[in-house]
């Protein structure tokens, strides 16, 4: 003996169960969006991609290098950062400044 | 012994194949260097040589040796014959873009003469290495020293005709080509024409034809990049030339699509031929569902009749005459379907897998999470699960299938997904032309298989 209520509820919870067992998932999903509720909709979209494409670009584009060099019309140029990490924003990176890359001299440990 | 794993076990009985550790390359220690991780391998059209590309630019080469008739219980080893420093890093300042020295590919030319030429890229610049033996050199010059000073002429009374004379086997590697300035996004692959003349390089979003002789000119016949940036909703992931057909390749999408593409058509092929796509069941749709599609690897089988793709969690093999769905498709590790949540917080879903046809085109293989390895035998529709680790040291021995246990009860030696080392991850595999050795990467370790020889 079930009321009207309760059976439309039960229906809708079945279908939840039935996401959860026949849709791991959807179920994964749930638990992703829980944790970040601001996720945007398109994952695989523009932002995901963009991200990908700029792999790579460490420091700065021309507009935020024009823009520091105008703040600084009155200013004198900083100097460059005593430790050496990442250049970024407002700073203006010299050649100098930038942490020496050097390519491995040591052979591949593949051949010893 | 044959493994208990229901229909798919591989191992034991009849014409099945049993692996067998050969040998391991790399360091033992646990703390890995970024710079030794090997980022591509790849075997010659003969088998003969192996090459490997890491991270730190450099590229290793293994060469077979003869057999020997003695000891008839196995294959020639494989021993370092040549390595050399491929890419350095760079640094881009018109654009603040940091050049990355990592070998993304390997592609060897057949054999034309007495040097092997391979091609070798980073993200920005593709490079043609001519690897040549010298094991003779010229002796009794008249007016140099044998260590090189030259002579007081006047000092030389009689006249002697230089001759060659043995010497130890010396191997060069000098860079012959360098294919530059040519994309504006990151190179994911390069693949050499049939004609073998012409080879194609793929970025994120287009695909260059080169002439292996011509440096300074590169021919535009792929590009996907919007108008407008914003409505951009793919990218280029793979491409291949087809082996036989030279007119005809291929390239794969973040989206799960493969386009082929024939160079007759058009100089331009943004208008494919053939589209091969799976359709999705739009109920079964979620958040994760264009990111486990995206495929990391495409490969046509030797016949040129089917390619093969990798996404996330499967392996599919395409019939070239069947656009609308694959022929066969191959669970990877299904497993982890439960667990891309946290795949998507550290990134591993990221991850890209490769994969290989074997010389028949009979079996296919591709790596997985805990240094485990899959094979699945088109044929007999068995699969395989190995491990590469340093604890099935012994030669000879034939490897354990490992067996994953998705929930629930755990048998005697199988491993629980919790358990899964993901740091440990198998991306690239290659597979002898045409004998059963495979070579399996490591983070930082090469391993080469081979079947039991009686």
């Amino acid at each position: 003996m079930s009321a009207e209520v309760p059976e439309a509820a039960s229906a809708e919870e079945q279908k939840e169960m039935e996401d959860k067992v026949t849709s791991p998932e959807k179920a994964e999903e749930a638990k992703l969006k829980a944790r970040y509720p601001h996720l945007g909709q398109k994952p695989g979209g523009s932002d995901f991609l963009r991200k990908r494409l700029q792999k790579g670009q460490k420091y700065f584009d021309s507009g935020d290098y024009n823009m520091a060099k105008a703040k600084m019309k009155n200013k004198q140029l900083p100097a460059a950062a005593p430790d050496k990490t990442e250049v970024t924003g407002d700073h203006i990176p010299t050649p100098q400044d930038l942490p020496q890359r050097k390519p491995s001299l040591v052979t591949s440990k593949l051949a010893g | 012994q044959i493994g208990s794993l229901g229909g798919g076990c591989m191992s034991g009985g009849g014409n099945d194949i049993q692996w067998c550790f050969s040998q391991v390359k790399g360091a033992v220690d646990d703390d890995v260097a970024e710079a030794d991780i090997i980022s591509t391998v790849e075997f010659n059209h003969s088998g003969e040589l192996l090459a490997t590309g890491d991270k730190g630019g450099r590229v290793v080469i293994f060469q077979q040796e003869q057999e020997n008739k003695i000891q008839s219980h196995s294959r020639g080893e494989y021993n370092v014959y040549s390595t050399f420093q491929s890419h350095e890093p760079e640094f881009d300042y018109l654009k603040s873009l940091e050049i990355e020295e990592k070998i993304n590919k390997i592609r060897w030319l057949p054999q034309k003469n007495a040097a092997q030429f391979l091609l070798s890229t980073n993200d920005k610049t593709i490079k043609l290495w001519k690897i040549s033996e010298r094991d003779k050199r010229p002796e009794g010059y008249n007016l140099k020293e044998e260590d090189g000073r030259y002579r007081d002429p006047t000092t030389v009374t009689t006249l002697r005709v230089p001759v060659f004379r043995p010497m130890d086997l010396m191997v060069e590697a000098s860079p012959r080509r360098i294919f530059a300035n040519a994309h504006t996004y990151h190179i994911n692959s390069i693949s050499i024409n049939s004609d073998y003349e012409t080879y194609l390089s793929a970025d994120d979003l287009r695909i260059n034809l080169w002439h292996l002789e011509i440096t300074d000119r590169s021919f535009n016949i792929v590009d996907i990049k919007p108008a407008n940036m914003e409505e951009l909703t793919e990218v280029i992931t793979a491409a291949e030339f087809h082996p036989n057909s030279c007119n005809t390749f291929v390239y794969s999408s973040s989206k799960g699509t493969i386009r082929l593409c024939d160079m007759r058509a058009s100089a331009l092929c943004d208008r494919h031929s053939k589209l091969f796509e799976e359709p999705e069941d739009p109920s079964n749709r979620s958040f994760f569902s264009e990111i486990i599609s995206s495929i990391s690897d495409v490969k046509f089988s030797h016949s040129g009749r089917y390619m093969m793709t990798r996404d996330y969690l499967s392996v599919k093999i395409w019939d070239l005459n069947m656009e609308n769905r694959p022929v066969e498709t191959y669970q990877v590790h299904e497993y982890l379907r439960s667990k891309l949540c946290s795949l998507y917080e550290n990134d591993c879903i990221f991850d890209k897998f490769e994969c290989c046809w074997n010389g028949s085109d009979s079996v296919v293989m591709t790596g997985s999470y805990n240094n485990f390895f899959r094979m699945f035998d088109r044929n007999t529709k068995r699969d395989i699960t190995l491990e590469a680790s340093r604890e099935n040291n012994k030669p000879r021995t034939v490897l354990k299938p490992r067996k994953v246990c998705a929930s629930g009860k755990r048998k005697k030696d199988e491993i629980s997904v919790d358990s899964l080392d993901f740091n440990k991850k198998i991306l690239h595999t290659a597979w002898h032309p045409k004998e059963n050795i495979i070579a399996v990467a490591t983070t930082n370790n090469l391993y080469i298989f081979q079947d039991k020889v009686n």
